[in-house]
């Protein structure tokens, strides 16, 4: 058998491949399994019920705070993704097309040092940036544009959003600076050769061909976001509460771990039936062609 | 030119909340806003004496630290195999492997309090947050591994094997020192994402908290926020150094392996 395993080739990439197969799947498979098997359990306090139950979605789908919580989040994850991915766009676009090839590592990196310091210090700066005494808020008022400070910015969906697609810029720039790289530049000269506006070779050119990217980056941000309840926590006050912070309170303040399991799940459904169809949508320009 | 302007506002929205780090960790006044006070390091020496915060920096260093490793050397089997091998259902393993990636952090964490707790009744314990930061420190790992195993040319390593050596030693002698710096800046990122991840260590971590469990608990107590501030400071400082070194070798690794730098950690 070990003979065979390492005599082949296909042989010798499984075995090479299986320490971190078998990782993800005892400590990611596993257990999500696990959490789906508990969903459909009860507990209470601390004594676990193991009879097969749907009790925890009846309570999802009876009590209105969950619907709302879960419509509230993916109106979170979407304004976020659709925000991140608009402000990344140019900005993949600049690095990819206007800099200088040995400078773009420089860029890149540049790009992402922000995003691996500190993320929770990161959140709670923008409280003070967003607040009532905030740099915003003394700013204008100092150049006379506001009378009073704004309050809009600062514990509610707004200041998550900020917040959030500030946290997951880099996440958006990479893929679609990937995509735009592999575009083959003598496409756009061809197609400028042939009459086009530089504006028409960018919709009808750049623009389909980096669709893959910004699939991507759509999905790379959207599906993390609906599971972060770190912001909403600070920056989102009483009405900016997510999905993520009741699944959190469930699990560590309520003990209603079952029911915590369930909201993960229907959490997780939602997203994935919504990137599916978003995938689904795209598909036409995710073809390779030719 | 104004695509150059919108990149540069752009980095300096990126930045902002770090600029404001060392501003106020050097201020002199306890509230977190402008106008500033006046100049001072005493919440600086204020982190040298708190001992509960020492223990929860020690805990995270030993954390990172086992993460790094073990991250880096799952990340390498997985980079090895997917680059230098064809095997059945490599799309679909490969893929199942860089999952955790993409999936949101609170349900990796909730279902691995359910099986530690709930299932197999172990208590949490700083090996119970090992397990889920090595599950999501891999996949960053083969990304950067990847680069440098890529274009290795794998008949060097057979002319090792046809002049004697054994497979293992043929990896040592020939791949292992051209793989060294992407090793390196692998487990140089899979540290600094294992000290600064907060939503499943809040979850899985035991008696001693973890630091950013540990500042978690500090930024409900504004008398603390300044020192959270200097703390902040001393901690993005940290980062930028062991990503620069990261960088650099991961830069020197793939100029080893003859590939052309196209950037990125991703």
């Amino acid at each position: 058998m070990w003979r065979k395993m390492t005599s082949t080739e296909g042989g010798r990439g499984l075995l090479m491949v299986s320490p971190p197969f078998f990782y993800a799947l005892a400590l990611l498979a596993m257990p999500l399994g696990a959490i789906f098997m508990f969903s459909f359990w009860t507990q209470d306090f601390v004594t676990l019920d193991t009879t097969f139950t749907l009790n925890n979605y009846r309570e999802i789908l009876e009590k209105p705070i969950y619907g709302a919580l879960l419509k509230r989040s993916l109106y979170v994850s979407g304004c976020v993704t659709a925000v991140t991915v608009l402000l990344a766009f140019p900005v993949a676009y600049f690095v990819s097309f206007h800099v200088r090839p040995e400078r773009k590592s420089l860029w890149l990196f540049l790009i992402t040092i922000p995003f691996w310091t500190s993320y929770l210090i990161r959140v709670f700066l923008w409280k003070v940036i967003l607040g009532y005494n905030g740099v915003v808020n003394t700013g204008l008022l100092n150049i006379g544009l506001i009378d009073e400070p704004l309050t809009f910015i600062l514990y509610n969906v707004n200041a998550v959003i900020i917040t959030l697609a500030h946290a997951f810029a880099p996440f958006a720039i990479l893929p679609i600076f990937v995509a735009l790289e592999k575009i083959d530049r003598s496409l756009l000269e061809a197609a400028q050769d042939l009459g086009e506006s530089k504006f028409m070779t960018f919709i009808r050119i750049t623009l389909p061909l980096s669709m893959p990217g910004l699939v991507a980056a759509v999905l790379i941000v959207f599906i993390p976001t609906i599971g972060d309840y770190v912001t909403p926590e600070l920056m989102g006050g009483a009405g900016g509460k997510l999905i993520a912070n009741m699944i959190q309170t469930q699990f560590l303040a309520l003990n209603n771990a079952p029911l915590g399991a369930a909201l993960a799940i229907v959490a997780m459904l939602c997203v994935t039936a919504i990137s599916l169809g978003f995938v689904l949508l795209n598909r036409r320009w995710l073809r390779g062609r030719g | 030119m104004s695509l150059r302007i919108y990149a540069i506002a752009y980095l300096i929205f990126l930045y902002a909340p770090i600029v404001l780090l060392p501003i106020f960790a050097f201020n002199d006044a306890t509230i977190i806003a402008f106008p500033l006070a006046g100049f001072t390091t005493k919440w600086f020496d204020a982190l040298m004496t708190g001992n509960a915060l020492h223990a929860a920096v020690k805990n995270s260093l030993m954390i990172a630290a086992t993460t790094a490793v073990l991250a880096t050397l799952l990340g390498i089997c997985a980079a090895r195999a997917g680059a230098m091998y064809k095997f059945p259902m490599k799309a679909g393993i490969m893929g199942f492997i860089m999952l955790p990636l993409v999936l949101p952090e609170i349900i990796v964490a909730v279902s691995l309090l359910v099986v530690v707790v709930q299932i197999l009744n172990l208590g949490l314990s700083n090996w119970t947050i090992i397990a889920a930061h090595v599950l999501i420190c891999t996949p960053f790992s083969i990304a950067i591994l990847n680069g440098a195993f890529q274009n290795l040319d794998p008949s060097m390593e057979e002319a090792a094997m046809d002049l004697g050596e054994s497979r293992f030693s043929a990896f040592r002698l020939v791949t292992l020192p051209l793989v060294m710096p992407g090793i390196i800046s692998s487990m140089l990122i899979a540290f600094t994402i294992s000290l600064d991840e907060f939503i499943i260590a809040f979850f899985l971590s035991g008696a001693s908290p973890t630091m950013p469990v540990y500042i978690w608990g500090l930024l409900r107590f504004p008398a603390s926020l300044p020192v959270v501030m200097a703390l902040g400071t001393i901690l993005v400082a940290l980062s930028i150094v062991l990503l620069t070194i990261a960088e650099v070798l991961r830069r020197r690794g793939l100029a080893r392996a003859g590939v052309q730098d196209k950037g990125g950690f991703l």
